[in-house]
C-alpha cells in the first residue's frame, strides 16, 4: 500500500503542469474560445504543446511511444486543468481513448492507434450515454451482423469532443434487455464514415459535447474493440479511469474557487472592515477547507488504486467522484455567494467555474449515482 | 527478509503467546478499559496480565526511549506493532492520559529529573493522571485562566478552581495550568505544574452528565504546595506546552471519527437491523443516509492517513489537528444519531440487562461532548480560518 503522498516524479509532473497550464491555458483562453464561438472549442495549438509536454501519452506504455506516468500522474494534469478551466481533448482522447484501447484493443489496434494518440495525430471520443442521466448499460443502439462485418444503428448524447474526433468509440447492443450488462460491445467508428451524423452542441461550460447518430453504418469485423457482447467489464474500468480524472478536475475547480473566494474576503470591505473578519463567513470557509481536504485524500487514493490495479479500485473511484461532486458543488455555490453581486456577473470568472463543475459532475455519474454505486460495492 | 519483516514475525509470535483471549475484543466503554493507577480495580486477571506483559516490554508507550522504560521502537516498528495488534483485535493494554498527553510533553519539554521520576510509572500504568486546564471562567478562552500560583522561593502556593477535569476523582496526579505572572499578557504568565492529588488542599467533586455517567469533575485547589522542580519547561512559558498538549488531545478526540478495529461498521449494523432486499438495504432513505455517512467516514479515514504520511514525508499543513478534530467529532455525532435511528425505540432503553445498561443511549449522549471538549467545533473552525486561511 502506497503512502498517500505524491512521489518525486509525480510532484515534478504536478509542478510542470501547473506552470505550463497557468501560462498557456488560463481561464481567459476559455473565455476567448467562447466569445469567438471557436469552431473546434479548444486551441489546437495548445493541444500540440500539451502533446510535446508528453500529456497525451501519460497513460500510454513506453512501447507505444508514451511516457507511462500512470493515473496519479495524469491526475495532476487534470487537477491543473480544473484550476485553469483549460479546454483540451485530454479526457476524450488521452484518458478515455487510451484506456479503451489498452483494455479492449487488439495488438493491431494498439499498434496503430496508441502511438498516433501519443504523437497528437489522432483524436477519439467515447460515445456511450443515450439517456440524459448517466446509465452505461441503458443501451438501445443496435449492432447487427452484416456479412463479415456489422451494421450500427442508434443515437448517443453528450459525446465529449464528438464533433472533432477522428474515431468514435461506441457502445452498442447485439443481445440482451435494454439495461443489461450482457450483450454490449464497443466499436471503433470513423467519424467520417457514411451514415454517421454529428451535431455539435455547445454546453453551458462553453465546451463541446456532440449528439451523434448512426444510420445503417457498415463496419468491418476489425471495428470491434474486444469481444462481441462482452464489453461491459472493459467499459466499466474505462469509466472508472475517466471518473478518477474527472474527480481530480473537480478538486482543481473546488480548490481554485475556494482560494479566489478567500482572497476576495481578505480584500473586500463592508461596514468598514474586511468581510474575512466576520465569523459567520470564517466558519463557512473553514468547513469548506475541511471538505476539500477530504476530497484530496479520496482522489489520491482512487488514482493510486487504479495504478495498482487494485480490485477495490471501483469502490475508491466512486468514493472520489461522489465526494468531489458534493464538495465542488458546495465550493462553487459558496464561491458565487461569497463574491456577492460580482459573483453573478459574466465578467467575473466564478461563473465559468460553476458551469464547468456542474457539467463535470453530471458526466459519467453525479454524487447520487456514485453514492449508490459505492453502497452497492460495499455490499449494502 | 528485511529487519522489519523479522520484527513483524517476532511481534506476531509474541502477541500470539502473550495476549490473553479475552483481551482480543474491542473495548466497549470507558468502564471496560484498563486505566491503571494506585487504586485501579482490575476487572479480570487477564486485564492485569496483559498490562504487565506489555508494560514489561515498554509497549504501552512503544515509541518512547528505552532508558525511561519505553519500547524504543522506530516509527515503522510502532506501526507494525499496531498492525499486528489490530490483526488479532488486541485491545490497548492501557488507556492513559499519561501515555497520550503529559508523557509526550514531559519527554519534549521536561527536565531529566522529571523524566526519570514520572515516565517509568506512566509506562507501567502505576500512576493515573488528570488534566487541570479549564476553569469556570476559562473554557474556550483557556488563556484567561485565573488559578494563581504564588512564588514562595522553592515552591508555589496554588489557589483556584478547575472544571471538566476528566477522572480527577480517580487520578493520582494532575498536570495543571496555573498563572504564575499576573502582570504579563495573558498567554505569557502561565506555567504547567505537576502535583499529587493527595497533596493537602486538593479536593474533587464529580459532575453528573446527561449520559448519566460522571467522567468529569470539579477540582478545588486551596493553598496547595507545589515544588518548583515540578514545573514542566520554563516558568511562565507553559502556554507553548499547553498548545502542544491540546494538539495531542485534538488528534486523540478526532480519532473518534474512525471505526476501531473489530468494531462493527455502520453499514454492518444497518444490514443487521433492517435487512437486505435484492442486495440493498430494505429502507431506501436510510440507505442513502448511511452511504452519505460512509462516504464521509471513508474519506476522513483516508485523510487521517494522508496527514500522517505527509508528516512522515515532512510536508503537510500546520493546524491539521484542528481540521481532524472538527470533522472527526462531527462525524462521530452523525454516526451516533444514525445508530439510534437504526435501533428505533430500543435505542432509548436506559436500564436493564439486555440493553447492556443503556450503553446505546449513553454513548449517543456522551458523543455530544466530543465537539465541546478539547476545544469546541467553533474554536477549531476559528483556528482553521485564522491560522490556515488567514481570515481575520
Amino acid at each position: 500500500m502506497s503512502a498517500l503522498v505524491l512521489n518525486e516524479e509525480q510532484a515534478m509532473l504536478k509542478d510542470a503542469a501547473k506552470g505550463f497550464l497557468a501560462e498557456q491555458a488560463p481561464v481567459s483562453q476559455l473565455r476567448a474560445l467562447r466569445d469567438t464561438r471557436d469552431e473546434t472549442g479548444f486551441s489546437r495549438e495548445l493541444w500540440q504543446q500539451m502533446v510535446e509536454m508528453g500529456f497525451s501519452g501519460t497513460l500510454v506504455p513506453e512501447a507505444f511511444g508514451g511516457t507511462q506516468f500512470g493515473h496519479v500522474g495524469m491526475g495532476q494534469i487534470s487537477l491543473q486543468c480544473g484550476h485553469n478551466l483549460s479546454a483540451s481533448p485530454l479526457l476524450s482522447t488521452a484518458v478515455l481513448g487510451v484506456s479503451s484501447l489498452l483494455l479492449g484493443g487488439s495488438q493491431a489496434q494498439q499498434t496503430e492507434l496508441l502511438p498516433a494518440i501519443a504523437e497528437g495525430r489522432l483524436l477519439t471520443a467515447l460515445a456511450i450515454d443515450e439517456s440524459p442521466r448517466h446509465a452505461p448499460w441503458r443501451v438501445a443502439t443496435r449492432l447487427s451482423r452484416d456479412g463479415e462485418g456489422y451494421r450500427l444503428n442508434g443515437r448517443k448524447l453528450c459525446v465529449v469532443d464528438g464533433h472533432v474526433a477522428d474515431w468514435l468509440i461506441v457502445s452498442a447492443r447485439s443481445s440482451g434487455e435494454e439495461s443489461a450488462r450482457e450483450g454490449i460491445s464497443l466499436l471503433l467508428v470513423e467519424r467520417a464514415a457514411p451514415g454517421v451524423s454529428v451535431e455539435r452542441t455547445i454546453m453551458a461550460d462553453s465546451r463541446n459535447a456532440a449528439l451523434v447518430s448512426f444510420d445503417n453504418v457498415t463496419l468491418p469485423a476489425e471495428a470491434l474493440l474486444g469481444v462481441e457482447g462482452e464489453a461491459a467489464a472493459v467499459l466499466e474500468w474505462v469509466l472508472d479511469v475517466g471518473n478518477a480524472q474527472l474527480a481530480a478536475e473537480l478538486l482543481g475547480i473546488a480548490e481554485e474557487v475556494f482560494s479566489r473566494s478567500v482572497a476576495y474576503l481578505q480584500e473586500r470591505k463592508q461596514f468598514g472592515v474586511t468581510l474575512g473578519s466576520f465569523q459567520a463567513l470564517q466558519h463557512r470557509c473553514a468547513h469548506l477547507f475541511s471538505e476539500i481536504e477530504l476530497v484530496k485524500s479520496a482522489v489520491l487514493k482512487a488514482l493510486q488504486a487504479l495504478d495498482a490495479s487494485d480490485p477495490e479500485a471501483p469502490q475508491w473511484v466512486s468514493l472520489a467522484k461522489a465526494k468531489a461532486c458534493e464538495v465542488a458543488e458546495l465550493a462553487t455555490n459558496e464561491g458565487v455567494q461569497l463574491h456577492g453581486g460580482m459573483g453573478m456577473t459574466d465578467e467575473f470568472d466564478i461563473g465559468l467555474f460553476i458551469k464547468r463543475a456542474r457539467l463535470v459532475q453530471q458526466l459519467f455519474g453525479d454524487y447520487r449515482y456514485h453514492a449508490n454505486r459505492f453502497a452497492s460495492l460495499r455490499g449494502y | 527478509m528485511t529487519d522489519l519483516d523479522a520484527f513483524r514475525q517476532q511481534t506476531r509470535a509474541w502477541l500470539e503467546d502473550n495476549c490473553p483471549q479475552s483481551m482480543r475484543a474491542p473495548v466497549t466503554s470507558d468502564a471496560d478499559a484498563c486505566w491503571g493507577g494506585r487504586n485501579f480495580q482490575f476487572q479480570s486477571e487477564d486485564q492485569k496480565l496483559w498490562l504487565e506483559r506489555m508494560a514489561a516490554r515498554g509497549w504501552t508507550a512503544p515509541d518512547w526511549p528505552r532508558e525511561y522504560g519505553g519500547g524504543g521502537l522506530s516509527r515503522a516498528e510502532t506501526k507494525v506493532l499496531q498492525e499486528e495488534m489490530a490483526r488479532i483485535k488486541a485491545r490497548a493494554p492501557l488507556s492513559s492520559f499519561g501515555v497520550w498527553m503529559i508523557g509526550p510533553a514531559i519527554l519534549k519539554f521536561g527536565s531529566e529529573e522529571l523524566k526519570r521520576q514520572h515516565l517509568p510509572p506512566i509506562i507501567r500504568g502505576e500512576i493515573r493522571w488528570c488534566q487541570g486546564y479549564s476553569e469556570p471562567g476559562a473554557g474556550s478562552d483557556l488563556a484567561g485562566l485565573q488559578t494563581r500560583a504564588e512564588d514562595h522561593g522553592d515552591h508555589f502556593i496554588v489557589n483556584g478552581q478547575k472544571i471538566w477535569t476528566s477522572y480527577a476523582d480517580k487520578a493520582d496526579w494532575m498536570f495543571c495550568l496555573v498563572r504564575t505572572n499576573t502582570e504579563a499578557k495573558k498567554q505569557l504568565g502561565i506555567s504547567l505544574v505537576l502535583f499529587d492529588m493527595t497533596t493537602p488542599g486538593v479536593s474533587t467533586r464529580p459532575i453528573k452528565l446527561i449520559s448519566g455517567s460522571s467522567p468529569f469533575c470539579e477540582t478545588f485547589l486551596d493553598n496547595v504546595r507545589v515544588d518548583k522542580d515540578q514545573v514542566v519547561g520554563e516558568i511562565n512559558a507553559g502556554w507553548t506546552i499547553a498548545k502542544y498538549l491540546l494538539t495531542h488531545e485534538r488528534e486523540m478526540i478526532g480519532g473518534m471519527g474512525r471505526t476501531a478495529a473489530g468494531q462493527k461498521t455502520l453499514p454492518q449494523i444497518a444490514v443487521e437491523a433492517i435487512g437486505l432486499e435484492d442486495g440493498k438495504l430494505a429502507d431506501g432513505y436510510l440507505r442513502s443516509e448511511i452511504s452519505r455517512w460512509d462516504i464521509d467516514a471513508a474519506a476522513f479515514a483516508l485523510t487521517s492517513e494522508r496527514v500522517l504520511d505527509e508528516a512522515k514525508a515532512g510536508q503537510g499543513v500546520g493546524a491539521a489537528s484542528a481540521m481532524l478534530k472538527y470533522y472527526g467529532t462531527e462525524l462521530n455525532k452523525r454516526r451516533q444519531e444514525l445508530n439510534i435511528a437504526l435501533h428505533g425505540s430500543q435505542a432509548m432503553v436506559w436500564e436493564g440487562e439486555a440493553s447492556n445498561e443503556g450503553a446505546m443511549p449513553r454513548t449517543w449522549l456522551r458523543s455530544k461532548g466530543n465537539s465541546i471538549e478539547g476545544g469546541t467545533s467553533e474554536i477549531q473552525l476559528n483556528v482553521i480560518a485564522r491560522n490556515i486561511l488567514g481570515l481575520q
